[in-house]
């Protein structure tokens, strides 16, 4: 019984290493030092305070992200969808930080739960369209990615200002960022939002580990007519998931929209949040303390990687590679974990 | 039993494998960082570095990001220097990228570091606050700081000279505008080229249309087809990467039909090699903006101590930070060249004044 828990363990460390050590191949064969890469990639996510506040503040997100996309895997759903949620919560935190006028301990807690409000929406309607008509989620959410991208374009520019390609700023009463973090990491733009997001990951935890709720959700997702014929509701039980996911995915756009950027751009692509949330939650094993953990590592990896060109020559180009190797390796976890038991097998 | 213990052996060796490896790591950097002490306490007095931090696009976006990135090799070249020591880039993927390459361009001590591109006016204004005794300078928009040049072109005059070019080629008396993202910026280049139209001959049609960003392609495109379709037979555009589509469309149909005349005007760069399509070249001018010019300038000021900061350059047709690129010598005749230049000298000389808004223009209208 103790091996699945010790492979959910195993297996992820394996390919992260897996795909480091490709990496480091990689890095040889087109003539650049691989230690002097990897110390750069090190020095640029904790080499000193401003690094450190910067992988913090780019680990916010991919936290929730990651909830967002693991909770809904609990259940059997793919939030392919977390993009758009995030987006919409974004774009919500952001109006209501720039409309309201309200002191800090109303204004700041409105922002961030009307965000989780529009992600949960934004999660609701891929999830009763699964649970009534049997839509597959996976398409709606990805066109309704789309639907959010344009329309908070659009809102953008002839709603919150006028034909501008950003908002104004949010009052400092709906702000997530402090001074004095600031002050402490060298004016990096770390907030108070990571408390928030280490919160809701409790939150995950909580329900999908201590609550009827939760063990419905789990046995939905491990297998649907069983649960049915045990008196499940699973209708309500999908839309709820994905209602759940969503308000995860709306917090990380508020902690962008409150935290790091104080406003929202018109942007012509998507901010990949919400799809390196996929990788996070892969690679997290959808648990709660598995997906903190490989937010951290994805975090440190994509502020870090912004130091590889600058300290150690390694072309742009090829820090994608590599960071897409470690992903594709965490992916292919299932030969990993064949390896293992293949190899097992031989010892006995 | 064993299996366990093997798991476990094996953990602890993974473990222990990461730990040497970050400790590696560490030894590694800091050596780097030695030498690069004693390399540059040898030869740095004096020295000045120049940094840039792109947008979006990349440093290879065929547009200004590579111009201004052009610029600051050119200047390296000019000074003996070279790449990783006394200019770099730092290239960012998306809009939180902007902050952590500015700020760790500085904390490597580079003097000097551009902003390419109107989007990272928020990311100088900051930086510049909290470094103020380091340069700054951001190209296409302004940003009102004592430690920043602003450095701005005269695109309104550039595509003057664009409109009155397309006036003097056109056939249908109807001409075309695509832009990318209705702003300050773009409007200056749409009220620039109707007002130079306009000033050639007063019964040209202009048709205006935006695509709502510079990346779509496919958009570009479909608004090219459209106007061709109503009689347009010059577009301009103002576009970046969805003006490729304008491009496409009006190769398309001179491949169909060989003996059409559709030209379309290029814009940042001499898009001459966007417009080869068989023996034919539908490009028939650029916008040209020289960045890079403007780019080796400012860090020449800032080399000699005369940086100019909190001002605001505009790079004109006077010092040619605009100007009509003539390659494509069988579209844009003598004749054409010679007018052009005539408006360019009274542009110059102040007898017109180009207008930069569509406010502008309605007077401007009134006046012809």
């Amino acid at each position: 019984m103790t091996s699945n828990k010790t492979f959910n363990i195993l297996v992820p460390l394996i390919s992260v290493f897996i795909g480091l050590l490709a990496g480091a191949i990689i890095m040889l064969i087109f003539g650049y030092n691989p230690i002097q890469g990897y110390a750069a990639l090190w020095e640029g996510a904790f080499g000193d305070a401003y690094f450190f506040g910067e992988t913090v503040r780019q680990v916010t997100p991919y936290i929730l992200t990651g909830l967002a996309v693991g909770f809904a895997f609990r259940s059997g759903l793919f939030n392919i969808g977390a993009e758009g949620q995030v987006i919409v919560g974004w774009l919500s935190a952001v109006w209501i930080g720039i409309t309201v006028d309200a002191p800090m301990y109303i204004h700041l807690p409105l922002a961030i739960f009307v965000a989780a409000l529009a992600g949960a929406i934004w999660g609701f309607i891929p999830g009763i369209l699964k649970a009534r008509l049997g839509v597959h989620e996976v398409i709606v959410t990805i066109m309704l990615n789309y639907i959010a991208l344009y329309s908070s374009n659009a809102i953008i520019r002839n709603v919150l200002s006028d034909s501008e390609n950003s908002t104004e700023r949010i009052a400092e009463t709906a702000s997530l960022s402090s001074e004095w973090l600031q002050s402490l990491t060298y004016f990096s733009r770390m907030h108070y939002g990571i408390l928030i997001a280490l919160f809701a990951a409790m939150i995950m935890w909580f329900i999908i580990e201590r609550t009827t709720i939760g063990y419905e959700l789990k046995s939905v997702g491990f297998n649907k007519h069983a649960s049915k014929y045990a008196g499940m509701n699973v209708k309500r039980n999908i839309v709820l998931s994905m209602v759940i996911a969503g308000a995860f995915a709306g917090l990380a756009g508020s902690m962008e929209g409150l935290g790091t950027f104080g406003n929202m751009t018109v942007s012509g692509g998507f901010s990949n949040l919400g799809f390196d949330g996929i990788a996070v939650a892969l690679l997290g094993a959808n648990t709660a303390i598995g997906i903190v953990l490989a937010a951290i590592l994805f975090g440190a990896l994509k502020v870090g990687a912004l130091n590889m060109p600058t300290e150690a020559g390694v072309p742009n180009e090829l820090v994608d590679i590599i960071i897409a190797l470690i992903i594709f390796s965490v992916a292919s976890s299932y030969i990993i974990r064949w390896a293992i038991l293949r190899f097992k097998k031989e010892e006995k | 039993m064993k299996n366990r213990k093997f798991i476990l052996l094996f953990a602890l060796i993974l473990g222990l494998g990461m730990l040497m490896a970050a400790c590696g790591g560490g030894e590694g950097a800091e050596d780097d960082s030695a030498a690069e002490d004693g390399a540059n306490g040898e030869e740095s007095s004096g020295d000045y570095s120049v940094g840039m931090v792109t947008d979006e696009g990349g440093v290879d976006d065929k547009s200004f990001n590579q111009s201004a990135w052009e610029g600051i090799q050119a200047w390296g070249e000019e000074h003996g220097l070279e790449r990783g020591e006394g200019f770099d880039y730092a290239q960012s993927a998306d809009e939180s990228d902007y902050m952590p390459n500015m700020t760790r361009l500085v904390r490597n001590d580079y003097d000097l570091v551009f902003g390419i591109g109107f989007l990272l006016e928020d990311a100088i204004t900051n930086i510049a606050e909290q470094n103020p005794d380091l340069d700054f300078s951001i190209v296409d928009t302004v940003v009102d700081a004592p430690n920043v040049a602003s450095i701005t072109f005269a695109e309104h005059e550039g595509s003057f000279l664009a409109g009155v070019a397309a006036a003097m080629k056109t056939e249908t008396n109807k001409l075309g505008f695509v832009g990318g993202v209705d702003s300050d910026l773009i409007n200056k280049f749409e009220v620039g080229f109707v007002a130079g139209a306009l000033s050639v001959n007063p019964d040209i049609d202009v048709d205006i249309q935006y695509v709502g960003d510079f990346s779509s392609a496919d958009d570009g495109k479909l608004i090219a087809t459209r106007m061709y379709n109503d009689g347009a037979d010059i577009i301009y555009h103002a576009a970046g990467a969805a003006g490729n589509g304008v491009f496409a469309q009006a190769k398309d149909l001179k491949q169909n039909d060989p003996d059409r005349d559709v030209w379309v005007i290029g814009v940042d760069r001499d898009q001459h090699e966007e417009g080869v399509i068989g023996d034919h070249n539908v490009t028939f001018t650029s916008m040209v903006k020289r960045v890079d010019i403007s780019v080796q300038e400012v860090s020449n000021m800032g080399l000699n101590g005369e940086f100019p900061g909190g001002e605001v350059l505009e790079f004109g047709l006077e010092d040619e930070g605009v100007s009509l690129a003539d390659t494509n010598e069988e579209a844009i005749t003598e004749e054409i060249v010679d007018t052009t230049n005539d408006w360019k000298e009274r542009i110059i000389n102040g007898e017109i004044e180009v207008p930069q808004t569509r406010d502008e223009l309605e007077g401007f209208i009134d006046s012809l």
